[in-house]
């Protein structure tokens, strides 16, 4: 079965909860006794339908305050795959999280408030869509109920939206649009009738249309090394396995590579998938590779074709999302991981700082602060094998992590 | 044609990766391990993460004391069949220590107790990572959860400050005193964990299929009957063909009526269900955010 990761996004309050809790509802995914418990709930808090958002709000912080904080990973499938979606929270305070549930997203669900239009948190969230290039993007115009299910309302803020996205710089992402009353599961998993204007999908059929399939397994092949597996037993005396997760292309046994960051080269012996031997690992598979020769490789290494393998960096110019309530600035040295390799890395210099409201890059500033997004230079204890995030986003993302509070401060794409 | 979904395989590639991550990431982890499903499949996952090698951690089971027998008698099988580590340590001598005070009356149970016994354990041995089985489609404050959940110095889950966790890249860094709780298959669904198990054909306790059982019935669901529980007066015991979807402690667990004698009629008969699988589970029902107390508190 296949599974297509979801995220929601939107400014605060714009029905992205109530749109999930929708949806779950829509598709029979939820149970009696959570209905009954949230029908309860929402009676002790004096709203007289059940409140779908406490579906998916289930910190006591968000209860009371009726706001997303924190993204809450919910799940519901249909015959043709699983969905995992990740719902978001709106509110600025918490972009961080935001970019926690959308950094796995192979759709985007862009909530607009249909009486407000394009907020700065809308634009911001769209932003960091197309920063994460995130393949397809659903704007969907909420409360149309409150705007009289008006089809002009829904035209200006297409072509609102659609002026926002003309200054896309991953203009690959697939845009649609549907208006839906997300409280009243209008477009949600059903055509409504107050809207016999619109002629598209309703949500959920959009998506069971969306035919995904990931680039990753026809890019170069990645294997970077997690462990290294040697068996203290009798029977597997000589064994020596790289235990790793492919993140992209493929390995078949008797494919020539060579192991980073000693240059050395060996050919593929024998792929693990489990206990079961097969011939090939492709993106996405966890498994342990054996090679014909002994050479120097471990933990935090890489496993590359030897005719297509990727440069060493020792200095990286990098977009960043700032994370952590202490700003980022320059000379601050942080503990760099990319995918599982950690190095060393001193911030050079922060290029510029890029306003979300105008998208302009501005330059001479001097710190980056909590949920801000800027370009960055650094440089590296030792190389790392990283690529551009455009070119190959499975090996060009990082994150830096605190030397004091080992928090993950920030996360940075490759230029 | 079968109408029981496939399970999808990118879920055990990510839980994998969770395994070796955890083995190197830190020096003393554990797998907490309840003789459950959910715990079973970790099992096995760790198996395949490591293999040829062993599961290069050991098994920790906090026992209450309340357990079904037939969890007991699996754990110890499964322990021999996989060559793993096991080590128990028992609510019992926390409450002899003078550690916990015993509940009384008629809802008594040890399942909060168990959190000292574990939050001693992880002091004892000094465990870094704790390895559990939850998922975040269980129970609403576990879908706020990350899949490294780094705990303070006391065990809590501070809900407001978890980190940001990004793609698939995991920070395990730690101060001393503090350790992560880590869910490998947080992003499985209780359907996915049965696929699972027909699979790759794990054995499994016997209680998750139909068996007679001796009951009682309290507040609209069904109990076992066993020594732990306080029966009340107006409270008597009767035979019924029951199963557990869920296994805990018997004074906290309850069963549901069923014929599903096989893996497909559990499948089966979860996908027509209801009642979700925590509803079974009279821990929960304590307050709206029972759960997200108890994690606080440094509860699972
Ligand atoms: N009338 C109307 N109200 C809606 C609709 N969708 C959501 N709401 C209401 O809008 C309010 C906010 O909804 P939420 O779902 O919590 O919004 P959110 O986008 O998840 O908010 P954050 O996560 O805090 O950013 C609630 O009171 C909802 O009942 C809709 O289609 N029509
Ligand atoms: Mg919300």
């Amino acid at each position: 079965m296949d599974i297509l990761r979801i995220a929601t996004a939107g400014s605060v309050d714009d029905g992205k909860s109530t749109l999930i809790g929708r949806m779950l509802y829509e598709t029979s995914s939820v149970t009696q006794d959570k209905l009954d418990a949230i029908e309860q709930a929402s009676r002790r808090r004096g709203i007289d339908y059940p409140d779908l958002s406490l579906l998916t709000d289930g910190l006591v912080a968000e209860r009371e305050q009726g706001i997303t904080i924190d993204v809450a990973h919910i799940y519901f499938s249909t015959p043709r795959r699983k969905y995992i979606v990740a719902d978001t929270p709106g509110h600025f305070e918490y972009t961080r999280n935001m970019i926690t549930g959308a950094s796995t997203a192979q759709v985007a669900i862009i909530l607009v408030d249909a009486r407000n239009g394009i907020a700065e948190q809308t634009r911001r969230h769209y932003y960091i869509t197309q920063i994460l290039r995130i393949p397809y993007l659903v704007v969907c115009v909420n409360k149309m109920d409150l705007a009289a299910y008006s089809e002009d309302t829904f035209t200006t803020l297409c072509h609102d939206f659609k002026a926002l996205a003309a200054s896309a710089t991953y203009p690959e992402q697939q845009l649609t649009f549907i208006p839906v009353a997300a409280l009243w599961g209008e477009n949600i998993a059903r055509k409504s009738d107050a809207m016999p204007w619109y002629t598209g999908p309703h949500l959920l059929a959009y998506l069971e249309s969306i035919d995904y399939t990931s680039i990753a397994a026809s890019l170069p092949a990645r294997f970077p090394v997690q462990q290294v597996i040697r068996p203290k037993s009798e029977q597997y005396h000589d064994f020596r396995g790289f235990a790793g997760r492919v993140t992209a292309g493929v390995l078949r046994i008797g494919d020539r590579v060579v192991a980073l960051p000693s240059q050395q080269k060996s050919v593929v012996e024998a792929v693990f998938a489990g206990m079961n031997q097969t011939d090939a690992a492709v993106a996405g598979q966890s498994v342990v590779l054996t090679l014909a020769d002994e050479i120097d490789l471990s933990r935090g290494g890489m496993l590359v074709p030897e005719n297509d393998a990727p440069q060493p960096v020792k200095e990286i110019t990098a977009q960043v999302c700032w994370l952590d309530s202490t700003p980022l600035v320059p000379g601050k040295t942080y503990t760099l991981q990319h995918g599982v390799n950690r190095v060393k890395s001193k911030i050079t210099e922060i290029i510029s700082r890029i306003s979300v409201e105008t998208l302009v890059a501005e330059q001479g500033v001097g710190e980056l602060r909590l949920n801000e997004i800027g370009i960055i230079s650094l440089r590296l204890a030792q190389p790392v094998f990283a690529e551009s995030y455009a070119a190959n986003k499975y090996n060009g993302a990082f994150i830096l992590i605190d030397e004091q509070t080992h928090t993950t401060s920030g996360v940075a794409f490759v230029m | 044609m079968s109408l029981i979904p496939s399970f999808p395989d990118q879920l055990e590639d990510e839980s994998i990766y969770i395994m070796r991550e955890v083995a190197a990431q830190f020096e003393r982890p554990a797998l907490l391990f309840s003789g459950g499903k959910d715990s079973i499949t970790l099992v096995r996952l760790a198996q395949k993460a490591f293999w040829p090698a062993r599961i290069p951690f050991p098994l920790l089971h906090v026992d209450t004391g309340h357990n079904f027998p037939e969890t007991i008698e699996f754990r110890d099988w499964l322990v021999r069949e996989t060559g793993a580590e096991l080590i128990v340590r028992y609510v019992q001598d926390s409450i002899n220590k003078g550690r916990v005070k015993e509940e009384t009356g008629k809802y008594a149970s040890r399942n909060v107790l168990q959190t000292v016994t574990l939050l001693d354990a992880i002091e004892e041995f000094k465990f870094d990572a704790c390895i559990g089985g939850a998922r975040r489609d269980e129970e609403k404050a576990r879908a706020k959860e990350r899949i490294f959940s780094v705990r303070n110095d006391f065990g809590q889950w501070e809900p407001k400050k978890q980190r940001p966790e990004l793609f698939d890249m995991l920070n395990g860094i730690i101060d001393v005193g503090e350790n992560v709780r880590v869910f490998p298959i947080s992003n499985w669904t209780e359907l996915d964990v049965w696929t699972y198990i027909q699979k790759e054909n794990l054995a499994i306790p016997s209680i998750y299929f139909s068996h007679q059982r001796n009951v009682i019935e309290r507040d609209g669901l069904i109990w076992p009957h066993s020594e732990y529980l306080n029966l009340q007066p107006d409270e008597i015991p009767f035979n019924a063909t029951v199963r557990f979807r869920t296994v805990g402690d018997m004074t906290c667990t309850a069963a549901v009526t069923s014929e599903a004698a096989t893996i497909e009629s559990i499948i089966v008969e979860i996908l027509a269900a209801k009642i979700s699988e925590r509803g079974a589970r009279i821990d929960d029902k304590r307050s709206e955010a029972a759960m997200e107390q108890r994690k606080k508190e440094g509860y699972f």
